[in-house]
């Protein structure tokens, strides 16, 4: 047993300064994912603001006054493109210039004045479809404001919304946490699919498989490196995220360390599994990319799993980051009960388990 | 052809002719007023330990670098200023060609075509031609990353010939192919020097300089000789001897020798042991040892080889520092290495078809065989890096299937390509070599100390093994194989592409370690390291096709007494005596 721990540490002695001994590949390892958290989190803005809107007014009222006031007055408008008619509105929609048009009708301050509900009608560009989406939410919310203000007292029918968690809905605060997940996922899968590969390529792997080495050692002292690195970019993100964006942390810090654990875990599991079955590391790295760009698609980052063809939710089940990010998130912004971070956790552990494994079984069949 | 052309051949003037050139890298003069001239219709060699200069002279001739200072004419243009016409003129192939792996050998030929920019109506003849005269035309459809070496050789160099070039530039193409393939790339090259090509074959192994009709000798950027290779060789006339088959153990008579001042280099050949003198030293010297081993000092004919070591300094001394430091090895039993009906079946292909073998404890056992025979898999299957479809092989009484982790402490393995952590320092490399065999603390310290004052290791501790010359990156790949000192060490073609100084200091090391019973098995593909071994098997279409000393396998083949085939004869007759039968059954 004694024989085997010195020829583990040998060997993870080996890896580690393999990965950092050199200061270029260090500064690759730590730069870009740090660079990358702050590029992404101002760039990913799920916000809708400075819209160019056409506005088209055939009603000199005091009610279409008073709506174009709001809209002028929302962080929603830059600017407000008078059109003289509807040909012109399609105009600049058509060419982009704008994002929607408001038309407002001749009768609109009549109808309100007369205690109808007055009309206006949006036109939206549906090459820009989320953009266009959320944009008509904005209006219909502007407008209601101008009916309440219009009529005081008579907007009993609309519904106050509040949100939870994450009440002011900064983006920001759904974006940071996830990313860091995601730029872990990237860098573990990257450092490890490239291990065995490298050596492989290199013609040190023949030396290290001829030495008294198991196969179950070297994946473990594979593991280690990769193990660290991911450890601390997460650990240095999720700290950007709380003390540098001031995003709430309400969860137990306890309990998304020991799932951090288990994901970087999981991904070694498939980065080592890629790599055992590539000869160099270039289709190691085309391996990496086949895995993870799918991954983050549909890890539920971007779009709601639940939306998904069923085929693609169980798929979900089998990608580390679809767990991590709900633990993460929930541990971020709404302090997840552990019996919650539980049943997210055991996939993972599930996951790293059977990859882990058949890496093993991999690297063991190579001396068959 | 253009009349420029023409007039320089039907002239014989030079083909190529360097003009004072020198050529500096950051911190190395890698070529110091080299002045030399190669003629159309010949083979010329151009021959040099690793790191003279020589794959920089060839890419200034193919116009791919700019000399310093001097010039190079090809067929009367400038390297330099015409640079373009110099590409159509001249076939390079560099070392490593640049084939593509993933294309079939049909493809790299039709890439090819397309980048001379050969016109398409041309191409059905050209590929038949080049097929044809590199009989490669069977494996059309195969992918170059498949073929064995000699035929990647053969298919880059048809690639070389696309353009129908008056200069060909071969950049070590014999490296990695075995003797039959050899024996067919130089029928080739002569054909085209016979056609008037002007050939300039790049080499560290001196039998093939030996058979150009004129060599260029290079040596730390200079040129050291140039012209014949008889006239250099003849220059050693009286110093060579043998000590023909003296009793008891040849390698330390070989050992004592090299240590004597008045010699200055030798080698194994089979059960004999051939030196050459210092000039102007008398061999007189060796007569004690001669005599205590009861054998005869016999002059014989000196080889360019004798002729080039002389050139540089001689070779290194008999006494190997680290071999001293090894304790003697002894085993429980005398069988070190064996195998029973060895099988290795990849799908319906039988690479290794029931091999058997006993390897005795202080042997050098030496596995040959073209490309493709099957040794690298009855190699690989011995130190464990293969399970076997059938059969078993042990190390040291240890069966590899079922004591592998045990089997493999008993082992020392060493590549070709040296497999060395290029990311590690050489410090940071032994530590490693140390660590996976299990050596820990005071022991561990003490051991890599060893290997660092034996193989004077200690400037380049810091340094990462690829800024190593070649020498150094092979001693640190045999300090770290030897770190646990293995009773067994598995060589695999450990001298390939080295030129004749480090290998003789590699063997004068193997040679040690034998003394002191430590058993060596090596593939190779280089004849006269085949000499050092005891016994070598040989095989062909995965089956041992013949076992047995040097000697006698050269005896084999000998048509009457006075004829001695060298080995590389042996190989080829037995081959073809094996497919003569093959074919009569």
């Amino acid at each position: 047993m004694h024989a085997t721990l010195i020829r583990l540490r040998a060997q993870i002695v080996k890896e580690l300064l393999c990965l950092l001994r050199d200061p270029k590949s260090r500064t690759i390892m730590i730069g870009p994912p740090l660079i990358q958290l702050f590029v992404f989190s101002f760039a990913m803005t799920l916000e809708i603001q400075n819209v160019d809107l056409a506005l088209l007014n055939r009603d000199a009222g005091n009610a279409s006054l008073e709506l174009v006031q709001q809209l002028q007055a929302s962080r929603l408008v830059k600017r407000i493109r008078v059109a003289q008619d509807e040909a012109e509105v399609a105009r600049l929609i058509d060419t982009q210039e704008v994002l929607a048009g408001v038309i407002l009708p001749e009768t609109f301050s009549r109808d309100i004045a007369a205690g109808r509900s007055g009309t206006a009608q949006i036109l939206l560009d549906g090459r820009k479809a989320n953009a266009a989406q959320i944009t008509l939410g904005y209006l219909q919310s502007i407008a209601g404001n101008a009916s309440m203000s219009l009529r005081p007292g008579s907007g009993g029918e609309l519904a106050v919304v509040r949100h939870a968690f994450n009440p002011n809905l900064i983006y920001r605060w759904f974006v940071v946490p996830s990313l860091s997940g995601i730029l872990v996922t990237l860098i573990a899968l990257m450092v490890t699919a490239l291990s065995i590969a490298r050596e492989r390529e290199l013609g040190t792997f023949d030396q290290l498989l001829v030495s008294p080495c198991t196969p179950t050692e070297i994946i473990i002292a594979k593991a280690v490196p990769a193990f660290l690195v991911g450890t601390v970019l997460a650990s240095v993100m999720m700290s950007a995220a709380v003390f540098i964006f001031g995003i709430p942390f309400t969860g137990s810090i306890g309990l998304l360390f020991a799932c951090l654990t288990l994901f970087i875990l999981s991904l070694v599991g498939i980065g080592l599994m890629i790599s055992s079955i590539c000869s160099t590391q270039q289709q190691a790295i085309l391996g990496t990319f086949a895995v993870v760009v799918p991954a983050i698609l549909i890890s539920g980052f971007a779009t709601p799993v639940e939306n998904m063809p069923r085929f693609l939710q169980w798929l979900a089940e089998c990608i580390p980051l679809k767990h991590y990010l709900i633990i993460l998130q929930g541990s971020f912004l709404k302090a997840l009960p552990p019996a919650e971070v539980f049943a997210n956790a055991w996939p993972m552990a599930v996951i790293a388990a059977v990859t882990l494994t058949l890496a093993t079984l991999f690297v063991r069949s190579k001396l068959q | 052809m253009s009349t420029a052309t023409a007039d320089a051949l039907s002239a014989s003037a030079p083909s190529i002719r360097v003009d004072g050139v020198v050529k500096r890298f950051p911190g190395v003069v890698a070529l110091d007023g080299i002045c030399a001239e190669i003629l159309p219709g010949r083979l010329t060699g151009l021959v040099g330990p690793d790191g003279a200069g020589k794959t920089t002279l060839m890419r200034l001739m193919a116009g791919l670098l700019r000399p310093d200072e001097g010039r190079i004419t090809l067929l009367g243009r400038d390297t330099v200023r015409d640079q373009g016409e110099i590409a159509e003129l001249t076939g390079y192939m560099p070392q490593r060609f640049g084939l593509y792996e993933d294309l079939s050998v049909m493809e790299n030929l039709q890439l090819y075509a397309e980048l001379r920019e050969l016109p398409a109506a041309q191409h059905k003849e050209t590929f038949e031609r080049l097929l044809d005269f590199t009989k490669l035309g069977p494996f059309t459809k195969r992918l170059a990353g498949r073929l064995s070496g000699g035929m990647k050789q053969k298919l880059g160099l048809a690639c070389a010939l696309m353009a129908r070039p008056h200069v060909l530039l071969l950049d070590e193409p014999g490296v990695g192919v075995d003797p039959v393939s050899r024996q067919d790339l130089w029928r080739m090259v002569g054909e085209l020097t016979d056609g008037g090509m002007a050939v300039l074959w790049s080499t560290a192994y001196l039998d093939e300089a030996e058979q150009c009709e004129s060599v260029l000798l290079l040596n730390a950027g200079r040129l050291e000789f140039a012209g014949k290779p008889e006239e250099l060789t003849r220059r050693l006339e009286g110093r060579s001897f043998r000590i023909r088959e003296p009793a008891g153990d040849r390698r330390r008579v070989l050992a004592q020798a090299l240590d004597l001042s008045a010699i200055s280099d030798g080698v194994i050949q089979g059960l004999s042991v051939r030196l050459v003198t210092r000039a102007g030293a008398s061999i007189d010297a060796v007569r004690p040892l001669a005599d205590a081993a009861q054998a005869r000092v016999e002059s014989v004919a000196p080889r360019f080889e004798d002729a080039f070591v002389d050139l540089l300094g001689g070779g290194p001394g008999g006494t190997s520092v680290i071999a001293e430091l090894m304790p003697p090895v002894a085993l429980a039993n005398d069988i070190a290495v064996s195998c029973t009906n060895l099988t290795r079946r990849f799908g319906d292909f039988t690479a290794t078809d029931r091999v058997s073998f006993e390897v005795r404890q202080g042997e050098i056992f030496g596995l040959l065989g073209p490309n493709g025979a099957g040794k690298s898999t009855t190699f690989k299957m011995l130190c464990g890096l293969l399970k076997p479809s059938a059969g078993s092989a042990h190390v040291v009484g240890l069966n590899l299937a079922k004591a592998a982790s045990a089997a493999k402490n008993q082992l020392g393995y060493m590549a070709q390509k040296f497999s060395l952590y290029g990311l590690l320092s050489v410090r940071q490399n032994l530590e490693f070599s140390a660590g996976v065999y299990g050596l820990s603390g005071a022991q561990k310290q003490e051991r890599i100390d060893e290997m660092i004052e034996a193989f004077e290791l200690q400037r380049f501790l810091a340094a990462e093994p690829n800024d190593l010359s070649l020498g150094y990156k092979q001693r640190l790949a045999l300090a770290c194989a030897l770190m646990h000192r293995p009773p067994v060490l598995f060589l695999d073609e450990p001298t390939s592409g080295v030129d004749p100084i480090t290998r003789r200091e590699f063997w004068t090391h193997i040679n040690g370690l034998v003394r002191k019973g430590v058993t060596v098995m090596v593939t190779t593909h280089f004849m006269d390291e085949a000499e050092y071994c005891d016994r070598v098997a040989l095989m062909y279409r995965a089956q041992l096709i013949a076992l047995d000393t040097p000697d006698a396998l050269k005896r084999q083949v000998a048509r009457h007494d006075d004829h001695e085939p060298t080995m590389e004869d042996a190989f080829i007759e037995l081959i073809k005596r094996f497919d003569a039968q093959a074919a009569a059954r």
